[in-house]
């Protein structure tokens, strides 16, 4: 059905209006041609018997109402092949690295489908990053979404690519499957994505990687479309070709400033802080494609970067988030201002996922108890450090300041570790024991006596003393 | 329209618009609420609202690439769900179509326009009569049982639309559920499925006060904010601070006859978790598999939204059914937050004009509508039944004041509130004791008394009020530090701290800790109080609080929660506290 209109009644924002006399489905795709011979493409939003509303992708500009509507008859699709590894595609899925064409084995829409909760499997293998926080505090496990929040000039990247890098399985076979990195960037700056691509050809990391590029200046709309194209590729690769996909997405918060743009450019009654109605729904069509199904040996595990405007967590952003995803990693300002590296705080920062992917087996026995006991004394001695700043250290027992100095020593130690350290889990959770040595024994109420026994560093307790008594 | 009727459409009408869910069509005669199949590929819909020639329709399936002029055709009834044997051990859509059966059609990913009846139609149950030729029956009567799982025995009803009147025949043996069992004198067939509207809620005699507690194991809820049995409570609290654990916590060990999991717009992976888990574990009173007394309802976050809308009303059908079979019935859903985020997305598709954040103005009607349906009843035929519902909300940024959270407190009768501070320290379940509250209370004291112990409430305010001196000495240690107060108040604070984490704090994930059952509560409870006590007397004699807090049988306490033999452990604990403190004067 490619019937050419000239019927465009009004452009307004990134959506053209235009008459029909044929029905057009829902979702449709739209190529629309300029005088000057340019095609732009855009998709169905609203369709009617007389008219259709269409988001353009690559923007309205130079669009005018001579300008010809073709309704491709079909939805919005990838083109999707193993070959796709190494590439680097706009963000509306053209190779734009010079390469040659792709020559899809399939394609597929871009929607996507929602996987039957009775065909998932329960994501439960532990993935090493090699980061102290999230391994030790806050475990990441295949098939989960675990998002960073984080704040404009925090070094979230940094850390997205440390895990790109180091995430492996401990423990798996030479059989297993193979590990591939999608990266959608959405409206991220030029040098955003340098660092990036500096960091993924450094590394080799390039070849088993897939790029969507939908930088700061390409069209707002073309990033609605930017993060269900590298889904739809990771769904591609995990579940028909067996590959363990890690997916990037940065940054969510262009992604639903853009569904914003187009709710406002539709006069959509808003939500809250003008967001649009429909974007707990719209988010979870993204964040909710993760995950493992059962009898298929790849898996689909995302970390969506999403920078929280304000260092507000209470924003709709990533408190839609939240409520989606399996978790968070928090990026906290004043750990980057001291200089720690990666600046995660782990108080606020969860994996739902983590007590069934750790464990004797998984990690190691002593696991839970210890990140439950790491927890509370953490927050034990943050707590005291508001009160030692009323009352100073003299005033607090002995019992306070042990807390006081576990905090302290768990930042410098435990947490600032570096952009290029790699920690096993066994380290990891060797320096938890060394700071929890700290504390006399019967503090440790929370794990079991005998891991006690086995891992509690005898004499730690002293050396501790003498420090507070200096 | 329930998934197992034949197709039987009799209007037709065109599409004239689709957006979204929302589908307009012109010509269509229906009624409000009726179900309809939209386009070439019949996709479930229901009509909400008609407007001269225009009928809008919210459909339940994803809308790409219908087009207008594609045909609709109206059934001409509302939505409905299948009752009947086979409900139990069950996972469905939020339009009752069992997954199970859906990935058997289409894959590991849900496709669209396939129907499959909530109940299996070929399976052949045994059915055992309980009345005999000649007898007399009105709707609601019982007229047989059916072994459905190895914990629960289905009653066979007359249907409530049914005259009833005289037994004519009576079947006996193996049946589908659509082969009539018993048939009246009127003509009347009576077969083991039948239907309901699920927006109509089914006929009752009489609602009563509830009087007995839904014993959950969870200490916090059963020893300090208890729910009743047909009493209705709210779990509202930012994300990541346990709402679905708990949820799934009562799921597995409330005392109730059958359990009805509603998760509603929540993530895929969590259900798939619940689908895992639950076969595997075994009720703790019978020993029989969780799944022989549940009924899960899944419809995540990323399955289209008008089926969200509608998987509340298809859970309190299925429960309100099994409570007219004299069943304790707990439904849990999670999150009604999404639900009413549902109801938004269609209502502003509709444009209508907004309430509070945009919400639709009906919101706390369809709350209140939605609550009421849970209770102590005494049913139609005499026997007693409840529906205990536990609704989890998901308060934007956690604020406790918005329209959800307000219009939901304003009806139920618990309040859980969790808490992001709590759930920050990992101190679970993250139930904040000083906001939370049970209206409950005062009812359910003299079970408490009859079947725990005598002095269950005194020892509870005993608790509370420590917990609230607490929260009032803690303002002024923030100010001057914990050493600065006088001894019997740094006492306090020490008590209190092992309250928090000895008592309230409970390990889910923990094989012995995550079940408590009343006696041990109460135990537990009594041996923090013995340790106050002995505690208290020793400071009157003399001890500095110090030596006092120091005695090595105190941190024991901490483990109580996780010991297997506890009753023996926490004599020997009382006793070796008291003898510790003893010795130091």
């Amino acid at each position: 059905m490619q019937k050419e209109y000239k019927t465009i009644t009004e452009i307004s924002g990134p959506l053209v209006f235009a008459e029909v006399d044929e029905p057009v489905g829902y979702d449709e795709m739209v190529e629309i041609e300029t005088p000057n011979g340019e095609t732009r493409r855009g998709q169905v939003l609203e369709s009617t018997s007389t008219f259709v509303a269409i988001q353009v992708f690559e923007g309205t500009s130079g669009i005018d109402k001579q300008s010809s509507v073709r309704f491709l008859g079909e939805t919005l699709q990838m083109p999707l092949t193993e070959d796709l590894l190494g590439r680097v595609l706009s963000g509306s899925g053209e190779p734009i690295d010079g390469g040659p064409e792709i020559e899809p084995d399939e394609e597929r829409p871009i929607v996507g489908a929602a996987i039957n909760p009775t065909a998932r499997e329960y994501p439960e293998e532990f993935i090493q990053t090699g980061v102290s926080s999230i391994d030790g505090m806050n475990t990441l496990v295949r098939g989960q979404k675990l998002p960073i929040f984080s704040g404009s000039g925090l070094p979230h990247n940094d850390l997205a690519l440390q895990i790109a890098r180091q995430a492996t399985v401990p423990e798996e076979g030479e059989d297993a499957s193979e590990f591939a990195v999608i990266f959608g960037a959405m409206g991220i700056t030029q040098e955003e994505a340098n660092e990036f691509m500096d960091d993924f050809e450094r590394t080799g990391a390039l070849e088993r990687s897939i790029v969507f590029m939908n930088l700061a200046d390409d069209p707002a709309v073309e990033r609605t479309v930017t993060p269900r194209m590298a889904l739809t590729t990771a769904e591609y690769l995990a579940f028909e070709e067996d590959y363990h996909v890690l997916v990037i997405l940065t940054d969510m918060t262009n992604y639903c400033e853009a569904l914003r743009e187009i709710g406002a450019a539709r006069e959509e009654v808003p939500g809250r802080r003008g967001y649009p109605g429909y974007m707990y729904t719209d988010l979870a069509q993204l964040y909710e494609r993760a995950g493992r199904i059962e009898g298929r040996d790849g898996s689909v595990t995302q970390i969506p970067i999403l920078t929280m405007p304000g260092d507000d967590e209470t924003h709709p952003i990533p408190d839609l988030t939240g409520y989606i995803t399996e978790g968070q990693v928090m990026m906290d300002r004043d750990l980057h201002s001291q200089g720690y590296e990666p600046p995660v705080n782990v108080l606020p920062s969860l994996s739902r996922l983590m007590d069934d992917g750790i464990g004797e087996g998984l990690t190691r026995g002593d696991h839970a108890d210890v990140k439950d006991q790491m927890f509370a004394a953490y927050a034990e001695g943050e707590d005291l450090r508001d009160l030692v700043n009323i009352v100073g250290r003299e005033a607090l027992s002995e019992r306070d300041n042990r807390y006081l100095d576990f905090a302290d020593r768990f930042e410098t130690e435990f947490i600032d570790q570096g952009f290029e350290t790699n920690r096993d889990i066994d380290e990891t959770l060797d320096l938890a024991w060394k700071l929890l040595s700290m504390f006399p024994k019967t503090e440790l109420n929370r794990i079991d006596e005998e891991a006690i026994e086995q891992y509690y560093h005898e004499g730690a307790e002293t050396e501790a003393e003498e420090v507070t008594a200096d | 329209m329930s998934q197992a009727q034949e197709t039987d459409t009799t209007e037709n009408g065109v599409i004239e618009s689709v957006s979204g869910p929302v589908v307009t069509a012109t010509d269509l005669a229906a009624r409000m609420n009726d179900v309809v199949y939209v386009g070439d590929e019949g996709l479930m819909g229901e009509v909400i609202e008609i407007e001269g020639k225009i009928t809008t329709i919210q459909v339940y399936e994803e809308t790409s690439d219908v087009a207008p002029g594609e045909p609709v055709e109206s059934t001409g009834e509302p939505l409905s769900v299948d009752l009947g044997p086979g409900m139990l051990d069950s996972i469905y859509d939020g339009v009752q179509r069992p997954l199970d059966v859906l990935e058997e059609q289409m894959g590991a990913f849900l496709d669209r326009g396939v129907d499959a009846p909530g109940i299996d139609l070929e399976k052949e149950w045994e059915f055992e009569p309980t009345v005999s030729k000649g007898d007399s029956v009105a709707f609601g009567d019982q007229v047989g049982v059916v072994e459905e799982t190895v914990q629960i025995d289905h009653k066979v009803l007359v249907p409530p639309q049914y005259d009833g009147g005289v037994v004519a025949e009576v079947h006996e043996g193996e049946f589908t559920v659509d082969e009539p069992v018993v048939v009246l004198e009127n003509g009347e067939e009576i077969a083991m499925r039948q239907e309901w509207p699920v927006r109509e809620p089914r006929p009752t005699q009489e609602k009563e006060t509830p009087k007995t507690p839904l014993i959950s194991g969870q200490r916090i809820l059963d020893g300090m904010f208890p729910i009743a049995k047909g009493g209705t409570a709210a779990i509202p609290g930012p994300f990541g601070s346990g709402k679905t654990v708990t949820q799934h916590q009562l799921a597995k060990w409330a005392d109730a006859d059958i359990v009805v999991y509603v998760g509603c717009g929540e993530r895929g992976n969590e259900m798939t978790e619940v689908i895992e888990d639950f076969p595997e574990l075994e009720d703790p009173v019978t020993g029989n598999p969780l799944m022989s007394r549940t009924c899960l309802i899944a419809n995540t976050s990323n399955m289209p939204v008008a089926a969200r809308e509608s998987c509340v009303y298809t859970g309190i059908t299925i429960a309100e059914y099994y409570r007219d079979m004299g069943y304790d019935v707990a439904l849990m859903a999670d999150s009604t937050s999404r639900w009413a985020e549902a109801m938004r997305e269609i209502s502003s598709r509709l444009e209508e004009m907004p309430g509070e954040e945009g919400y639709p103005a009906y919101l706390a009607a369809r709350l209140s509508e939605f609550y009421e349906r849970a209770g102590k009843f005494t049913n139609i035929n005499g026997t007693e039944g409840s529906i205990s519902v536990i609704g989890a909300v998901s308060p934007p940024g956690g604020d406790f004041s918005e329209p959800v959270t307000q219009n939901t407190l304003r009806i139920v009768k618990t309040f859980w509130a969790l808490d992001a501070d709590l759930a920050e320290r990992r101190h679970f379940p993250s139930i904040n004791w000083n906001e939370s509250y049970s209206l409950y209370q005062d009812q359910l004291d003299p079970w408490f008394r009859d079947n725990v112990a005598e002095d269950w409430p005194e020892q509870r305010q005993w608790a509370v009020d420590t917990l609230d001196e607490e929260s009032e000495l803690e303002e002024i240690v923030q100010l001057v530090g914990k050493d600065a107060l006088p001894d019997d108040q740094q006492l306090t604070l020490e008590v209190a701290r092992y309250l928090r984490e000895a008592y309230l704090q409970q390990n889910a994930f923990h094989d012995v800790a995550t079940f408590s059952e009343p006696e041990k509560t109460y135990q537990m409870l009594g041996a923090i109080k013995a340790f106050n006590d002995a505690a208290f007397e020793a400071l009157e004699a003399g001890v500095p609080v110090d030596e006092i807090t120091e005695i090595d049988a105190a941190p024991r306490l901490n483990r109580m929660d996780t010991t297997e033999n506890y009753e023996e452990f926490i004599d020997e604990l009382e006793a070796d506290i008291k003898s510790q403190l003893q010795e130091k004067y």
